[in-house]
């Protein structure tokens, strides 16, 4: 082959495998990425069933029933106006609180039990999922729910801020 | 007292740094040979007044000063002395601090080890890497000071972070800096040959044992973290694609590529511009990485509070490093050249594949990472992108990096041929075919992953062994000798290489026979998984120095003979109000038992829900990443980069089939640099 055919074989091969590598990461990307949900969104019923979301806000208090096995988790997840009752089998993060942020990881059954397959509980003190401030905060506004010094204990310190 | 010294301490460093950034660089650029040599005690002042600052801060923490604020807050009098040390850099301000004082310590390390390079050309680095301390030492001044005052002092601190109070956890940060701080040496060098206008070979023969030694920190870096994640987390997983991790391993994977670009231009003096380019990759992704983890930009485990004024620091910064890098570049490249061309079947070709698809890999991380942050900006909603992207899209991208690996070092420079690198890898493939055909029979069931897996770890190692063999059969002399004629850079790249085998049958085995069990036991209740049997044995009250932990006993038998006895514990850090699992691990070389405590049953004072794994070669990943370490070592200690004046004749003895016209050129290129050199230095 002649130098200029060569070239331009090289780049055609460049060029499909540059257009293969974007439509497989484009598709994996599609198929993959996983959106934020509030219960607010969910018991207003503009969430398809079938999706695999994320939901999060704070952990009700008092709503935490594990069953006899100790295995099976249920509790309620709020936004301080709506919550929705989820249900988890395995173990709990260490950092999972009642009263405190917690995110699930799954999919919302027919009945309206949110089935998570992973609970994800990132906070201390300080800091809490932005994700869960914002969807308190987002559900104070939309929904005219005033906040009660219940609601402020609740949420820690710096994420009013 | 001492956090004032600290503080003033940190101001001289900022002068210093300041100044180091120009006078050095006016210096070379205008041949003023006074200012020149002034970049060498300028170094070494800055390393010196900012390990001062580094130190009244450790000093800090070990006599409990609670009324600096940072100690205040990162402290507590029981914690114990050495996680008191180690809590210097588990904030954010601290790990500005850390991240400083290693880069003047490189910066010290360039001074006094490049003794043998044009005084100008180090000046220029020196000058380079100042404006890199400028702008950290700025950034921690203005935003974010780890000397400020609290007033009142506080009676006690609010403890470390109980998630670092770890030995993994404690090395981790500092060996993963030196990585990232070690790729602004690869940086300084690529921005002071643009400077220069000198984009020789001799450059990125000069600038590759600091590149390498910076890649196998950052290697050892991950390693640690994810050996930390592994047994501290209490889940058993070593990799969760978390941004943070990504952050750390896109310079990885730019750096990896840099260091093989680096290997052309040195021996070829092809890939100039790509080099380049990568250099300035590499360390635009390590400042990103050490921002995205303290700047909470994106959620993760290891962000702090955010703050919208160190975001925009961050920001600008980042922009200017990476911008004025890129623009300069552009200004510059067309001078580079393009350097001696090669056959499309060639070493230079393959690695250039190899850097084509590390960087695709590396932008398919950066577009995960990223990507729901795009979304949120565009107004689309909150998202996260989960690890199947990852594992969908690295697969097939990293599957083509390993075969070619295999290939790269027997392939000759310049143009090989097929049929050569055939017949020689022939056994070699003939091998890993019938291992990815049987050992995953022998491991417990054949399935298409494992057997990929398996072909691909065991084509790395037998690649590995024919490129010894082809590199031992090419030396002259007794046998025993000649193992000793090889340059141990030589023997760098196939440690490291044979670590990937190592890690990559590591991670398959791994994924592909793990098993688990959970289940509520009481005392003397049991549970089996993967034949073997966890008796549960009750807990008892364990008091630690600043936490309180329930500690098990659990029985781990097999076949009725006991094997091991295993004490996860529940620990419940006082100050901070947090529980941690404290996991027990039984390693071993062909498999871990993993025990983890998970919550005390609620109708009963003796019942836990208990989580055991077991996990077949897990151990293999980090023995991987380990050897990948260390043949990163021997490349970067190898002897040729000592050598005063380069011999150009080694590196042509490398390949002996190289034509003799290109090997006039490059001797005529070899007297005109050593007349260069001899120039500038006089």
């Amino acid at each position: 082959m002649k130098g200029r055919a060569r070239r331009a074989c090289i780049v055609a091969a460049g060029l499909v495998a540059l257009g293969g590598d974007t439509a497989l990461v484009l598709n994996a990307l599609n198929a993959n990425v996983m959106f934020f949900v509030t219960p607010a969104q969910f018991v207003s019923g503009s969430m398809k069933h079938a999706a695999r979301v994320r939901v999060g806000g704070l952990v009700q208090r008092g709503s935490v029933e594990r069953d006899a096995s100790g295995l099976t988790v249920r509790f309620m997840i709020f936004d301080t106006a709506r919550e929705i009752p989820v249900l988890y089998r395995g173990p709990l993060p260490d950092l999972f609180r009642e009263g405190s942020g917690a995110v699930a990881q799954g999919r919302l059954l027919p009945a309206g039990v949110f089935l998570a397959d992973q609970v994800l509980a990132k906070h201390d003190d300080k800091y809490m999922p932005l994700d869960v401030a914002e969807a308190i905060k987002r559900a104070r506004s939309t929904l005219g729910v005033s906040v009660t010094a219940a609601d402020t204990a609740l949420v820690p310190a710096g994420v009013t801020r | 007292m001492i956090p004032e010294l600290g503080q003033f301490a940190l101001i001289v460093a900022l002068l210093l740094a300041i100044t180091t950034g120009v006078l050095p660089l006016v210096g070379a650029a205008r041949g003023i040979t006074g200012w020149t040599l002034s970049a060498w005690s300028l170094a070494r002042a800055q390393c010196a007044f900012v390990t001062m600052a580094f130190s009244c801060l450790a000093i800090s923490f070990m006599g409990n000063d609670f009324s600096v604020a940072y100690v205040a807050s990162n402290s507590n009098s029981m914690l114990p002395l050495i996680y008191r040390f180690a809590a210097v850099w588990g904030g954010h301000e601290g790990s500005l601090l850390l991240w400083t004082s290693l880069l003047t310590w490189w910066m010290a390390g360039v001074a006094v080890f490049s003794k043998q390079l044009p005084i100008p050309m180090v000046a220029r680095v020196l000058g380079v890497m100042s404006w890199i301390n400028v702008g950290f030492l700025a950034f921690m001044l203005w935003t974010s000071n780890p000397f400020t005052r609290l007033l009142p002092p506080a009676m006690n601190g609010r403890d470390l972070n109980p998630l670092l109070q770890d030995p993994g956890m404690v090395s981790h940060s500092p060996i993963i800096y030196m990585g990232y701080v070690g790729f602004a040496v690869a940086f300084s060098f690529a921005i002071s040959a643009l400077l220069s206008g000198e984009l020789d070979a001799a450059w990125a023969c000069w600038s590759r044992p600091w590149t390498t030694a910076a890649w196998a920190f950052l290697t050892l870096g991950i390693m640690l973290g994810s050996g930390w994640a592994y047994y501290e987390r209490g889940w058993g997983e070593w990799w969760f694609w978390d941004p943070v991790e990504n952050a750390s391993f896109m310079p990885w994977l730019v750096g990896t590529a840099l260091m093989h670009s680096l290997a052309v231009t040195d021996k070829r003096g092809s890939f100039r511009a790509w080099t380049v380019l990568l250099a300035i990759c590499a360390f635009s992704l390590s400042l990103l990485g050490t921002f995205l983890v303290r700047s909470g930009v994106i959620m993760s485990v290891h962000a702090f509070a955010s703050d919208l004024t160190r975001s925009i620091f961050i920001l600008t910064f980042l922009s200017i490093v990476a911008g004025g890098a890129l623009v300069l570049f552009a200004w510059r490249a067309p001078k580079i050249g393009l350097g001696p061309g090669f056959a499309a079947i060639s070493r230079e070709s393959l690695l250039l594949s190899n850097n084509v698809l590390l960087m695709v890999a590396a932008a398919s991380v950066f577009l995960g990472t990223f990507y729901p942050l795009l979304l949120n900006v565009l107004g689309l909603g909150k998202s996260s992108v989960g690890a199947p992207y990852f594992d969908a899209v690295f697969v097939p991208f990293m599957t083509p990096v390993v075969f070619l690996m295999g290939i790269g070092p027997v392939a000759r420079w310049k143009s090989a041929r097929l049929p050569d690198i055939l017949v020689r890898l022939c056994w070699a493939a003939l091998v890993s075919v019938a291992s990815a055909i049987a050992l995953p029979w022998l491991a417990g069931g054949w399935r298409p992953m494992v057997a990929l897996g398996m072909l691909l770890a065991v084509w790395s190692a037998t690649s590995v062994l024919t490129a010894l063999a082809g590199r031992i059969g090419e030396q002259g002399g007794p046998w025993i000798l000649r193992f000793f004629h090889v340059p141990r850079g030589f023997y760098g790249m196939l440690v490291a290489h044979f670590g990937i085998g190592i890690f990559i049958a590591g991670v398959t085995l791994v994924k592909g026979y793990e098993t688990a069990g959970v289940a509520r036991l009481d005392i003397g209740q049991s549970i089996e998984a993967g034949g073997y049997t966890f008796r549960f044995d009750g807990t008892k009250p364990v008091d630690g120095p600043n936490y309180r932990a329930q500690r098990a006993n659990i029985v781990v038998s097999r076949e009725g003979h006991v094997i091991a006895v295993m004490r996860p514990e529940k620990r419940f850090f006082v100050v901070q109000k947090t529980t941690m699992t404290e996991a027990a691990v039984d390693r071993g070389v062909f498999r871990d038992l993993y025990v983890a405590l998970g919550n005390a049953a609620e109708n009963s004072n003796t019942a836990w829900t208990v989580r055991v794994q077991i996990k077949p070669f897990v151990d293999w990943i980090w023995a991987g990443c380990l050897l990948m370490a260390i043949g990163g070592v021997l490349a970067a200690s190898d002897r040729r980069y000592r050598l005063a004046v380069r011999e150009r004749r080694q590196a042509a003895s490398g390949a002996p089939h190289v034509r003799i016209r290109t090997q006039a050129a490059i001797a005529a290129a070899n007297v005109a640099n050593v007349a260069n050199a001899k120039e500038t230095r006089s």
